[in-house]
């Protein structure tokens, strides 16, 4: 499978088109999406003329941009004009969005080519992509075994090699999990670098869009795209893209990285394992390893299972059956939107909605919602206080590799478990990815997590890509 | 913290957000619902006293623009995904009872 940057290089110079880049990727699609069920649409008449275009004006002799030709897949909760856009829920079934997110527009501006809408976990909650209206997405590299959640169909149609990369949202781990278990790069970057505008909102303090990508480099490049003020979100960073790419090959030497006993404890020692081994990678590069100990984030599961789900019963308010998607008639205007959200939302959104409507109820809110805020400022603290000693933070990204479809859903803590190395950085706003490093139990990739500052991101990149070619892929 | 989640504390939750639950769903929830917050008391194992509540991770206050007129959406493009769209509007149900 050619890398993005391949891809792009190729369809700028002539040697490849964005057709036949397409071409390729709706044959695989077509080989392997009734298996997987990563792809809930694919927009094949559209995708095709969006190639057809890209290569007349590569014809002409124009710049299609730094991303001419690129097939790239994107999460089923991301806006595109008539395209169906499901959130895996059947409260949206059918309906078409007025207006394309930021994040598509500007990669369509680059020149990449949307090739269509990846399975999630309902309206994001999730970790392993079994909480989907439409049914689970399996792992491409073991079909019995979940892709991780809630971006998984945008994580399986890269391990599939369907796409070269591809979007995703990341809440409290949805990007880093599932690249983890799925072998790719995943990135969630700082809050506030990638507008939101047109990504239907889960927990609006929380959410970042970011990529997936099998290199270092190809998720440099679509985050570069990706970056930069937006008006149309106002918690968006008042500044212009940061240049990545240039910086991918930077190394590590002099820096000063952080092991956090707190993001490995208790994982699996497979995962323990290729954690170490990063920091042994890291430390021959260059770096000065040192061990750290943040104990604010044991509190942290806590803190998000309370501030994500208050966030989302407010966020999934609007899903009443009055302006879009699904109705249920009935005779007043409460029993309708009673029986639309009851028919509508899936077990797992009506118990993070109940969550977050008790947590901010009447008598409620100071011990459960105003305390978890409070928490959330210690963990924001505890980070920063880390940030004067080190330059980033090295820890798992996941408790285990890939798990068995069905093993964790009969209980709903089990599964929140799964996030508890990822969602530190989400409440602290900082930025975080997942690079593939070593293999665990059956062989299968182990992700390792690497944490900066907030705008830190071509730090991150520059480290991942010496794990990258330490783990044998230069 | 508060006493244990009970039934009724559910029961009303869910009429607040709009849910209509079974008597199954109503059991499962309670246990379901109880234990994640049981997981979250032991965020009282800390006197979070004079610890300020995170509003925004970098302090960005609130955004303004120039308030000018910009074009939005088109009215009947945003009406043609409604479930019920009545003389260029919404349309619902009745809201009040019956009519005088």
């Amino acid at each position: 499978m050619k890398s993005a940057t391949q891809i792009a290089a190729d369809v700028r110079s002539g040697t490849s088109s964005a057709t036949a880049e397409l071409e390729r990727t709706l044959t695989v699609i077509e080989q392997r999406n009734a298996e997987l069920n990563v792809f809930l649409y694919v927009d094949v008449e559209g995708a095709r003329a969006a190639a057809a275009q890209i290569d007349a004006r590569v014809a002409r002799g124009e710049d299609v941009g730094p991303l001419a030709g690129v097939p790239i897949a994107l999460k089923d909760n991301l806006c595109q004009v008539g395209v169906p856009t499901t959130c895996s829920s059947k409260i949206l079934d059918g309906w078409r969005p007025p207006y394309n997110a930021t994040v598509i527009e500007r990669l369509l501006d680059a020149g990449a080519v949307a090739v269509g809408k990846t399975n999630l976990d309902e309206f994001a909650m999730g970790s392993s992509t079994e909480n989907s209206a439409f049914g689970p997405t399996r792992n491409p590299l073991d079909p019995s075994r979940v892709p991780g959640g809630s971006s998984g169909g945008s994580a399986a149609a890269v391990a599939a090699d369907m796409t070269a990369v591809s979007l995703g949202s990341d809440t409290g781990g949805s990007i880093r999990q599932p690249a983890a278990l799925c072998g790719l790069v995943g990135v969630k970057p700082t809050y506030g670098l990638v507008s939101r505008y047109g990504l239907i909102a889960f927990a609006s303090s929380l959410d970042q869009i970011g990529p997936f990508a099998k290199t270092v480099a190809d998720a440099a490049l679509v985050l570069e795209v990706l970056a930069g003020h937006d008006a149309r979100d106002s918690t968006s960073l008042p500044e212009p893209a940061p240049r990545l790419v240039a910086h991918v090959n930077d190394g590590v030497a002099g820096r000063r990285i952080g092991l956090v006993r707190e993001l490995f404890d208790g994982a699996d020692e497979s995962v323990v394992a290729s954690v170490r081994a990063a920091a042994d990678a890291l430390r021959a590069a260059g770096a000065e390893v040192v061990e750290v100990s943040i104990p604010e984030l044991a509190l942290t599961l806590s803190a998000y299972y309370l501030i994500a789900p208050a966030e989302a019963s407010s966020n999934l308010a609007r899903f009443d059956g009055v302006r879009y998607g699904l109705r249920v008639s009935a005779e007043d205007v409460t029993a309708m939107m009673e029986a639309t959200r009851t028919a509508g939302f899936g077990a797992e959104v009506k118990r993070r909605i109940m969550l977050g409507t008790y947590a901010l109820s009447a008598g409620y809110y100071d011990a459960y919602y105003g305390q978890a805020l409070k928490v959330r400022t210690l963990t924001i603290d505890a980070f920063a206080r880390a940030y004067q000693r080190v330059d980033l933070l090295l820890g798992a990204t996941t408790p285990s590799v890939a798990f068995a479809l069905g093993a964790k859903t009969a209980d709903p803590m089990t599964m929140y478990l799964n996030d508890v190395f990822t969602i530190p950085t989400n409440l602290a706003g900082d930025p975080a990815l997942s690079v593939p490093f070593g293999t665990g139990e059956a062989g299968l990739p182990v992700g390792v997590q690497l944490l900066g500052p907030g705008r830190s991101e071509a730090r991150l990149f520059a480290a991942a890509r010496v794990l990258e070619i330490a783990d044998g892929r230069p | 913290m508060s006493d244990a989640l009970s039934r009724d504390d559910v029961a009303k939750v869910a009429r607040l957000a709009r849910l209509v639950l079974s008597e199954d769903e109503l059991d499962l929830y309670t246990e379901q619902l109880g234990q994640i917050l049981e997981h979250a008391r032991d965020m009282n194992s800390l006197d979070l006293t004079d610890v300020l509540p995170t509003a925004h991770p970098f302090g960005v206050t609130n955004v303004v623009r120039e308030d000018v007129v910009t074009p939005s959406l088109d009215r009947e493009v945003v009406l043609a995904m409604a479930p019920h769209a009545v003389d260029h509007r919404f349309a619902v149900p009745r809201i009040l009872g019956e009519a005088p």
